[in-house]
């Protein structure tokens, strides 16, 4: 087993975040995870993308030519890293930030309306973490309980009111993701 | 006359990496771990500049440091760090200084000082794309310089080439092990991936590091005492024939340091062809070698620890054995050159390498190795 993802979006949406408490996940449930981050000198507004790479085997390289999943939180990502998913891959879409859609048929495209949703939640800003539940709704690794574990451990660490919030946002991102696919399938 | 110059002759230190590290797993950024396997292998001075992509070193150093009682100090440039190196490392402590490629080189002038002198000490090179200022991307095209000197003279440097967290943490304690033993500079020599990536590793918390170890270092300079002689660290030597005797003895010391020689592999036992890499080109390589077993083809990873001390020896025997190496590094072919004097000749020696920050996908090192085979 091996999952290579690549998230990519704006500086402060929380791309960086959500890769780390993904590979923070994947080794609480034991597997070898890497993150490696590219982003421009800009703290925000500026390109953020990073990959995540877990596996239970020993990792090489931290990033590849293709990726299992992809996840694009603005429109300019999905350009660039539309086309960097395998055939049959993942690619997850924050469709409030991402007006036209991707072409491609090869893959399954899931659009999330993250923003919304984040909301709706209770916590804006965690549309990052709608996009992770999403993500876990679909692949079922990290387990669910590992990315609360670490929410809890993480977030919790300094800004402990925002744990359930949080929590909420995750459940909320795999629910959708649930529905969305059996509606692709179907 | 100073203390005796020749190393003591004595087994070859057991580098910390089969003991079982103490502390608990969590992921780790490269840069934190050096930072951490720092202090935790004694780091009593550390003196910097800031250089992208290793700032994290001293941003943590500077606030662990003076809580542990132990010294931090940012210099007004390289060339002031080295020299407080050299000071520091003279007066018998375990000093370090973290830079980046430009910032390396201009500590050069010093360290050929410091190796002159016969003094320890530890340098970090996380290594960004060159030469001049070039950028803040990863590369490995300071091999050359870290490994056949980069100051004036005849002197070396023990190269530590660290591949994961784990090492990024082990690999500064064993730098400084190395630097007391022989009396000279060591390196650990890294990248700006490594730097930034985070990976699980198991490192300890700051209150359970132990103090840096009391060492006796009769040749330091810390006052004659009941000595019958003063300690000098000097490196001028204006009589020729007190130079060509202060030479032999460097010497001795680098070929006693000969024996610290180690390198990793995977897949050896039946493979026909070898990605020989260091560092995070060994990882992307390693990724390579996993792609083509997966398609039933012998390839083996070859990745060399030490990089000064090559271990040319073990090279010299697998090319009896293999159809040929590839040589996979982020420059334009340095460490091929060290591979290809220890091969000699014996197998087909090719080369595949990306300067200028660019990390090649695990696919394009395959593909090499796939044309190699034709």
């Amino acid at each position: 087993m091996k999952e290579e993802v690549l998230i990519a979006g704006f500086g402060g949406q929380g791309i960086l975040t959500m890769g780390q408490l993904m590979a923070n996940a994947a080794m609480y449930d034991g597997l070898y995870a890497t993150w490696f981050p590219s982003y421009g000198p800009e703290m925000r507004g500026g390109t953020a993308n990073c990959t995540t790479v877990f596996s239970d085997e020993e990792i090489g390289s931290p990033i590849a030519a293709i990726y299992d999943t992809v996840i694009v939180m603005n429109q300019p990502s999905l350009e660039r890293f539309g086309p960097k998913v395998r055939k049959g891959g993942l690619l997850i879409i924050d469709e409030s930030m991402v007006p036209i859609r991707c072409h491609r048929t090869d893959v399954t495209a899931i659009y999330v309306p993250a923003s919304p949703l984040a909301r709706d939640a209770g916590i804006e800003r965690a549309a990052n973490v709608v996009l992770l539940g999403a993500f876990l709704g679909i692949k079922g690794k990290p387990s669910v309980q590992s990315v609360e574990n670490v929410i809890r451990d993480l977030v919790g660490a300094k800004r402990p009111h925002l744990i359930e919030p949080n929590l909420k946002a995750l459940q909320v991102g795999i629910r959708i993701a649930q529905e969305r696919t059996s509606a692709v399938q179907a | 006359m100073p203390e005796t110059m020749t190393p003591t002759k004595t087994k070859a230190s057991t580098v910390k990496s089969d003991a079982p590290p103490t502390g608990r797993k969590r992921l780790v950024k490269g840069n934190e771990a050096l930072a951490l396997g720092a202090l935790a292998g004694g780091c009593e001075c550390f003196f910097g500049y800031p250089i992208t992509p290793q700032n994290e070193i001293p941003e943590l150093l500077s606030g662990w440091m003076p809580k542990l009682g132990r010294v931090f100090l940012q210099a007004e440039s390289e060339v002031a760090s080295i020299n407080m190196l050299y000071g520091a490392s003279a007066c018998g402590h375990r000093a370090m200084t973290s830079s980046s490629s430009p910032g390396i080189s201009l500590m050069m002038e010093g360290l050929s000082y410091i190796a002159g002198a016969q003094l320890p000490c530890v340098l970090i090179n996380v290594m960004r794309g060159g030469p001049g200022l070039g950028n803040i991307a990863p590369s490995q095209s300071d091999y050359f310089q870290a490994c056949k000197g980069g100051g004036h003279g005849d002197y070396r440097c023990i190269v530590l080439a660290p591949w994961n967290a784990q090492e990024m943490f082990e690999f500064p304690g064993s730098a400084f092990e190395l630097a007391d033993r022989y009396r000279m500079p060591v390196f650990v020599l890294t990248d700006a991936v490594l730097g930034s990536m985070l990976e699980p590793a198991t490192v300890p918390d700051l209150e359970q590091l132990p103090p840096p170890p009391k060492m006796d270092k009769p040749w330091a300079t810390t006052g004659r005492g009941n000595r019958s002689h003063k300690n000098v660290a000097n490196s001028l030597y204006l009589v020729p024939e007190d130079l060509t005797e202060h030479n032999e003895r460097l010497q001795a010391g680098y070929r006693e340091a000969l024996r610290e020689v180690r390198y990793d592999t995977r897949y050896l036992e039946d493979a026909e062809y070898v990605v020989a890499a260091f560092g995070i080109s060994a990882r992307v390589g390693y990724s390579a070698v996993n792609m083509l077993r997966k398609q039933g083809l012998k390839v083996g990873l070859f990745r060399p620890i030490t990089l000064w001390p090559f271990p040319e020896k073990a090279l010299a025997e697998l090319a009896r054995k293999v159809k040929g190496i590839l040589t996979f590094e982020l420059n334009c072919g340095q460490m091929v050159e060290d591979v290809r004097l220890a091969v000699n000749g014996v197998c087909p020696v090719e080369f595949y390498g990306v300067a200028g920050g660019v990390l090649p996908a695990p696919e394009d090192v395959a593909n090499v190795v796939r044309k190699m085979m034709k």
